[in-house]
């Protein structure tokens, strides 16, 4: 793995992967991967199709299991919690694909997102969402598969926000949007990110996302190749050419 | 005319029983896509369980046992207790192990586990029918059962309240999937299990509720088929599975308010076609049914949920 700039350990690391690696039944999908954000950090992931990106976050949020190797968050070991346990523990989802539930409206797939807070007031967390994406208080009552594609992905954000987490991770939040669209998605996770909250973020819109990062890790099947600040990595050859579609 | 309301009423009766099994074919199909078969022999279980704490003693495995000898009215609350915890642990041993399998293996562990129950059924209480108790409550005193009559068709106590008792299990599981926390999850968990476990929904829990409410269900039409027809017997469970699953299918498989539109249109249709028609193919108006909705319309009368999925 080659360190460029400094990106040594730190005590304020919420989140440590270390040495994972995860396996689809004879598939060695992670081979090996490390990393590290710090409270109040947006960490970019990028890397082809198939490099393990998706994977990373499944680990860390306890949809897949892995082999070896040990996650921690938070001070806690969080290696073999379920999914349905990482969630109260402050680490939130958004999932590849928006994931929405599409026979829900959108005031229910955000009450979902609320599920692991039960008997909390949420009034104020729906005021919030809907401060942040005004469409979806007029969409409230549609049923969630009915949203156009940059609405799904508001509502896949809001709802992982209404989670309350210390950590959020946006798996390609910009995948299949429109140029403006995708403006608007950063500048929200930019103004997220100002608020306080840590955010993990992988991306095929490298560019943009390393514009509004601290750090980023490089994935090339199953490894972390590379990591480095996100300017770092921005003006580094090898990315450009690989990622950036730089000549 | 009169003859008419009659059959109408029986059809109802029987489509509650019905939709009551079909609740269960279609909250476990909507949740992990498998059809379980054991339900018919839960339905059986259901009647047995009730017998047995209606009457003061009954042979189980061969021995005399003593029974409570209770109310009907509490004996199948206790049976539809007992056959919940039956569905859950079904779950546990034959579909949880294999939920990332194939899904053949599944859909064979459940033949299995059907044929088991028969089996198991028939050790405990024989092969031949075993007298169901008169319920007493809807019965006069000269032994006939109570009726009223409207315009010149009767329509007897047991009749209201199967249909009545059907209709509000439907109401209260409706309000339970619709407007409580755990429905919602159970909602969602059928959507999507991975994202639903993203938000803290812990699935196999959901799994295991689906299992309690569809063998509670199928314990109550057990219990109150028991009532109308007064026996019960390891293998009544079969044929009325079988068109349960047809009426989950014929009202969309995966939709509950389908399953008690499709088990009542069942119902009703096999009461008319076997008094109009012919009462020898009674059986088989329930798979020209499913035929015909296979091909003109296999998404079901409410539209199944699963297609949307894709
Ligand atoms: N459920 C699964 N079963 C089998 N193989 C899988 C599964 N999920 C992912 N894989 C494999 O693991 C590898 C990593 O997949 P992953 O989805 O993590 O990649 P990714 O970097 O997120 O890709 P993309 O940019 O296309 O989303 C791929 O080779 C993929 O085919
Ligand atoms: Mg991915």
């Amino acid at each position: 793995m080659a360190e460029v700039g400094d990106s040594s350990m730190s005590e304020a690391a919420l989140l440590l992967v270390d040495d994972i690696h995860v396996y689809y039944g004879n598939i060695h999908a992670l081979k090996g991967v490390s990393l590290e954000i710090k409270r109040g950090e947006i960490v970019t992931l990028i890397g082809a199709n198939g490099a393990g990106k998706s994977t990373t976050l499944n680990s860390i949020s306890g949809l897949v299991r892995p082999r070896s190797g040990a996650i921690h968050y938070d001070g806690r070991d969080i290696t073999n919690v379920p999914a349905h346990k990482t969630v109260t523990l402050g680490l939130s989802q958004s999932p590849e694909g928006r994931k929405i539930f599409p026979r829900m409206s959108v005031r229910e797939n955000l009450e979902m997102g609320a599920f692991s807070r039960s008997g909390q007031n949420l009034k104020d967390d729906f005021e919030r969402t809907y401060d942040l994406f005004p469409v979806l208080r007029e969409r409230r009552n549609q049923p969630g598969g009915t949203l156009s594609g940059g609405e799904q992905q508001m509502l896949a954000m809001g709802r992982a926000l209404m989670a309350q987490p210390k950590l959020l991770m946006l798996d390609e939040p910009s995948m299949g949007l429109a140029p403006m669209l995708v403006e608007k998605i950063f500048e929200i996770i930019q103004e997220i990110n100002d608020q306080g909250m840590t955010i993990l973020l992988v991306e095929q819109n490298a560019n943009v996302a390393l514009e509004i990062s601290h750090r980023g890790y490089v994935m090339e099947t199953g490894t972390i190749v590379l990591t480095a600040d996100s300017q770092a990595l921005l003006s580094n050859p090898q990315v450009q050419e690989a990622y950036l579609g730089a000549a | 005319m009169d003859y008419l309301i009659q059959q109408l009423l029986n059809g109802l009766m029987l489509g509650s029983l019905y939709a009551l099994i079909a609740v269960g074919y279609t909250m476990v199909y909507g949740i992990i896509e498998l059809i379980n078969f054991a339900f018919g022999e839960l339905f059986m279980f259901g009647a047995f369980i009730s017998i047995a704490m209606m009457v003061d003693s009954m042979a189980i495995f061969g021995q005399q046992v003593n029974f409570p000898g209770l109310h009907f009215l509490l004996a199948v609350p206790i049976a539809m207790a007992v056959v919940a915890g039956m569905g859950v642990a079904i779950d546990r041993i034959a579909y949880r192990p294999l939920r990332n399998a194939p899904r053949l293996a599944a859909l064979i562990s459940a033949i299995g586990m059907s044929i088991l129950l028969q089996n198991v059924a028939q050790a405990m209480f024989g092969s031949s029918q075993v007298f169901f108790p008169d319920i007493g409550m809807f019965t006069s005193d000269n032994g006939l059962p109570k009726y009223i009559t409207v315009s010149n068709a009767q329509i007897t106590y047991l009749q209201i309240f199967v249909v009545a008792v059907t209709v509000a299990a439907m109401l209260i599981l409706n309000f339970f999937v619709q407007r409580t926390r755990i429905g919602r999850a159970m909602r969602a968990a059928a959507q999507d299990k991975s994202t639903s476990a993203l938000m803290g929904v812990n699935v196999n829990r959901v799994i295991a509720i689906t299992f309690i409410i569809g063998s509670a269900m199928g314990a109550l039409a057990g219990g109150m088929y028991g009532a109308i027809y007064h026996f019960a017997k390891p293998d009544m469970g079969f044929i009325p599975g079988l068109k349960a699953f047809i009426a989950a299918v014929l009202g969309g498989i995966g939709n509950i308010p389908g399953a008690f539109l499709g088990g009542i249109t069942l119902g009703v249709i096999e009461s008319l076609g076997s008094a109009y028609i012919s009462s020898e193919y009674r059986d088989a108006f329930a798979f020209v049914i499913l035929i015909l909705l296979l091909i003109f319309k296999p998404s079901g009368l409410l539209g199944s949920h699963i297609s949307e999925k894709a």
